[in-house]
């Protein structure tokens, strides 16, 4: 007769060894080509080393040698999900350096593109999130109802992603006949569609539990590692450039800036940030429907555009609210038509530098949810 | 479909249909391709949207693999940096025998806007791996994906299974 033998073990005082494991840069889940060295301990992370310079395209070596309406599509391609709002701190910039006063209609139509494709980056921005937590039906959603948007910018623009719309000075077309009507419909569409995602995806009980408590940031570190966007809004603090240092048009809507308040969990944690998101959606609808009450019909949107494209010498910065966050650009102008240096300052790389500080102590399937609330872009961290 | 036409005039009795093996097998494989979900840059976005609701990737067979070792085909969409680069060239190796590759988008196919002074970008991602369907467009729309899955089909569809060797000495030969 053989004795059983009994294994008395302490399972929380055997020693594990630490193990390092590379996450990407092919990995589906880490939105491009980013990758993450994540040191673990049995399923805990204890320490996150992004690497970057997979996606470098060499950004500002191309500004040096393009001339300044050349330089538009480079910048679309920063942050190839909102390309219009990436347009619009460029040439802000140029028209404060050259003193240029932009007609009216420009700014509404400016308004209206930037809000269209802020709320089209927020819904990739949450169905994405929503596959990383495994739920692929508003993807499906999600993914229609932007093809809509995409179709009204692809018809006011020419192109389906980088658009190249804006120009220094004024835009490269005026609005089609029906444009307004479209608008109002994709408000409408947009709408319906986010009533049925809150019970679908927001409200799910399995989401919850995935997403609450998880990937807390507080308001003092998102505010030290220089956060912004709804990333530094979903920890509570009430931050946002379009009410904060206004331009464009912006203080001629009333709309309010969503903040997260951890209904479900604690403040700051995942589900807050998305949250963010999709209350920002409502935002933007309701500035679309003021701007479309307000726009004026008469106007010409390409008249204050300079033949001859030649700032003085000095140099700019001027920053907006991108659906990410605060991206700015700085110019050095020399005096050519040429510009000495672009400086892009990228939302997504600022945001990606919080990771490792928020990511310790969680599993390592929560690290992929973490990586989705952040909603970066790969083109931007990179550049 | 080459094989299920030959159904139009069937022999009596039904049911018979003469044909090649090759025939069945490529038809079989060109429905079917599965390829690596792996994403470079802006066309990966176009991708997506390939893939969800209104166009519908999957209707031509193709799921998606996240290990190179299930997958048919890789799509190359985006720029390839020469950091991007090995990895790209470890990913084609790690798949099997037959594989394929598409090239998806300007970046890819010669470097596109990045060309000139894009000093860490690839001009061309067939510098390194072969290649067998281009894509062209900046990024292209998804129905010029739909084009490029369709000439990759019908790629598959002529390819020579068995007597490889003969056939390739009597092209040459030609």
């Amino acid at each position: 007769m053989s004795e059983k033998k009994r294994l008395d073990l302490e399972y929380s005082q055997l020693e594990s060894d630490r193990m390092r494991i590379n996450v990407g840069p092919q990995h589906p889940s880490t939105h491009g080509v980013l990758r993450l060295e994540v040191e673990i301990e049995g399923e805990i992370v204890t320490e996150v080393v992004p690497h970057l310079g997979y996606l470098h395209r060499s950004f500002e070596k191309h500004c040096e040698k393009m001339t300044y309406p050349q330089i538009i599509p480079y910048i679309d391609r920063i942050d190839y999900i909102a390309a219009m709002n990436n347009e619009w701190p460029y040439v802000m910039a140029m028209e404060k350096l050259m003193g240029i006063q932009i007609p009216e209609k420009v700014e509404f139509i400016r308004v209206i593109m930037a809000e269209l494709n802020r709320i089209a980056n927020h819904q990739i921005a949450v169905a994405t999130f929503g596959l990383d937590a495994g739920a692929f039906t508003p993807f499906l959603f999600f993914f229609r109802d932007r093809e809509y948007i995409i179709w009204i910018l692809e018809k006011m623009s020419g192109a389906r992603l980088l658009y190249n719309y804006f120009r220094i000075g004024g835009l490269a077309g005026d609005v089609y006949p029906g444009f307004k009507e479209d608008c109002l419909n994709i408000v409408k569409q947009v709408r319906k569609t986010n009533a049925e995602v809150m019970d679908l995806l927001i409200y799910n009980r399995i989401f919850i539990q995935r997403t609450a408590n998880v990937g807390i940031l507080p308001a003092d570190v998102a505010i030290n590692y220089a956060c912004s966007g709804p990333v530094l809004r979903g920890s509570g603090v009430k931050y946002d450039l379009r009410k904060d240092e206004t331009y464009s048009i912006y203080n001629r809507f009333d709309f309010d800036i969503p903040v997260g308040t951890g209904e479900v969990g604690t403040l700051g944690d995942c589900w807050d940030r998305n949250m963010v998101r999709v209350n920002e959606m409502e935002q933007s609808c309701r500035i679309i429907e003021q701007a479309i009450a307000q726009m004026p019909d008469e106007g010409d949107v390409q008249s204050a555009i300079p033949k001859r494209i030649k700032p003085p010498v000095g140099e700019v910065y001027m920053r907006a609210e991108n659906p990410k966050g605060d991206l700015g650009f700085y110019i050095v102008s020399n005096g050519t038509d040429k510009p000495e240096r672009v400086k892009a300052r990228g939302t997504s790389f600022v945001n990606l530098s919080v990771i490792p500080e928020i990511s310790k102590g969680y599993m390592f399937a929560d690290l992929i949810l973490i990586l989705g609330s952040i909603d970066i872009v790969l083109g931007e961290v990179d550049r | 479909m080459g094989l299920l036409n030959k159904l139009d005039d069937p022999y009596e009795g039904g049911g018979i249909v003469l044909g090649k093996i090759e025939d069945l097998l490529n038809w079989g494989r060109s429905k079917s391709d599965w390829y690596l979900h792996f994403g470079l840059a802006c066309c990966a976005i176009e991708f997506m949207a390939m893939n969800a609701s209104h166009f519908d990737f999957m209707r031509f067979g193709t799921i998606p693999r996240a290990s190179p070792r299930q997958a048919d085909f890789i799509m190359v969409t985006g720029t390839v940096t020469f950091k991007m680069a090995d990895r790209i060239k470890i990913l084609y190796e790690q798949m099997s025998e037959p594989k394929y590759v598409i090239s998806v988008g300007s970046c890819s196919n010669c470097g596109g806007p990045y060309w000139e002074h894009g000093y860490h970008v690839l001009k061309g991602v067939d510098r390194i791996i072969p290649v067998d369907v281009y894509i062209p467009g900046c990024p292209p729309r998804p129905e010029a994906f739909q084009e490029g899955m369709m000439l990759l089909q019908e790629k598959i569809s002529h390819q020579a299974i068995f007597n490889k060797r003969k056939k390739l000495e009597a092209e040459l030969e030609k």
